[in-house]
């Protein structure tokens, strides 16, 4: 189902399900255009909840901890509160 | 308990992959880099300090060694923060690793002396003889001085570590008797538990004092040498 306005410039929320491989597809996987959307994706977080006011980092350390705990599962899988061990 | 007790300086790796490289870039994004003339209160707060320690920390050099202001700045940013992270639970401190302190330590070291070896040849050299010494001493004193100065980056290197190390590894070790001993007598756990909370508030410092450590001596080795 062709629309009105071509794949290539839509942002995400506003593609279509059956458009989607095809929006995928024409996405910039260059290093550059990698890093761009990196970048974009950076800045949108540090614009929305950093860089105003009264903002913080508090949301980046909760979630670097977390991030942190799954490496260390393996180990700390044995110090489950169980009768036996 | 030894395994238990070392595993928390092991590389992290998921699914196989090593992480190590994200965790080392991750204090990074904590810095933002300054964009208006008045910004939020987290770079107004990383401005002020940076100006702060920048003044007192170069202060002390000539001309050429202030072109060295950028190195000891992002030094001691980087030490800093990195110990700091370590200190938030589950986290694997890069400065753990001797591969990263020597890796930090030799370079630096290394330019400090190059510097002073190309621009002022004699006077470099004149350090490994102090003033005054009596001339039977004088190539015992050559030797001594020699190995004082091989000695400065693993000296820089293994201080950094085993001060890190050191204090993660107290943690973990009171941190487990106090778990341990809540079952028999509270008030012992009690004891140790406060033992923990002045602990922890020495790790701060400590993670804070390292970085300066480091920084300072650096930028000692390169006042001697321009």
């Amino acid at each position: 189902m062709a629309s009105v306005v071509p794949v290539k410039e839509k942002k995400l929320m506003d593609v279509k399900l059956g458009e989607l491989p095809s929006w995928i597809l024409m996405r910039d996987f260059t290093p550059k255009g990698t890093a761009g959307a990196f970048q974009r994706g950076y800045y949108r977080y540090h614009n929305k909840y950093v860089n105003v006011k009264r903002g913080g980092v508090a949301m980046v350390l909760a979630a670097y901890m977390l991030f942190n705990y799954c490496p260390c599962y393996k180990e700390l899988k044995h110090q489950r509160l169980c009768k036996y061990h | 308990m030894n395994e238990n007790l070392f595993t928390s300086f092991i590389t992290p790796t998921m699914v196989g992959i090593p992480i190590v490289p994200l965790i080392i870039m991750f204090p990074s994004i904590l810095f933002p880099s300054p964009s208006r003339l008045i910004d939020n209160r987290l770079v107004s707060i990383q401005q002020w300090l940076v100006r702060l320690t920048s003044k007192q920390m170069l202060s002390i050099h000539s001309h050429k060694g202030q072109t060295w202001a950028l190195m000891l700045m992002s030094l001691i940013l980087f030490i800093g923060s990195t110990n700091l992270l370590g200190l938030l639970p589950h986290s694997f401190t890069p400065t753990t690793q001797l591969s990263m302190n020597l890796g930090m330590a030799i370079p630096l070291w290394a330019g400090t002396v190059a510097t002073g070896f190309r621009y002022k040849t004699k006077a470099s050299l004149a350090h490994f003889l102090p003033q005054g010494t009596p001339s039977p001493l004088i190539p015992m004193l050559v030797i001594i001085e020699t190995i004082s100065l091989f000695i400065q980056p693993v000296a820089l290197a293994v201080r950094l570590t085993a001060n890190i190390t050191a204090g993660h590894l107290l943690i973990h070790l009171i941190g487990g008797a106090t778990l341990t001993l809540t079952s028999i007598s509270t008030i012992t756990a009690f004891i140790t538990f406060t033992v923990l909370v002045l602990l922890t508030i020495l790790e701060f410092a400590v993670a804070l004092i390292q970085a300066y450590v480091f920084t300072l001596l650096v930028s000692l080795y390169l006042h001697d040498n321009t």
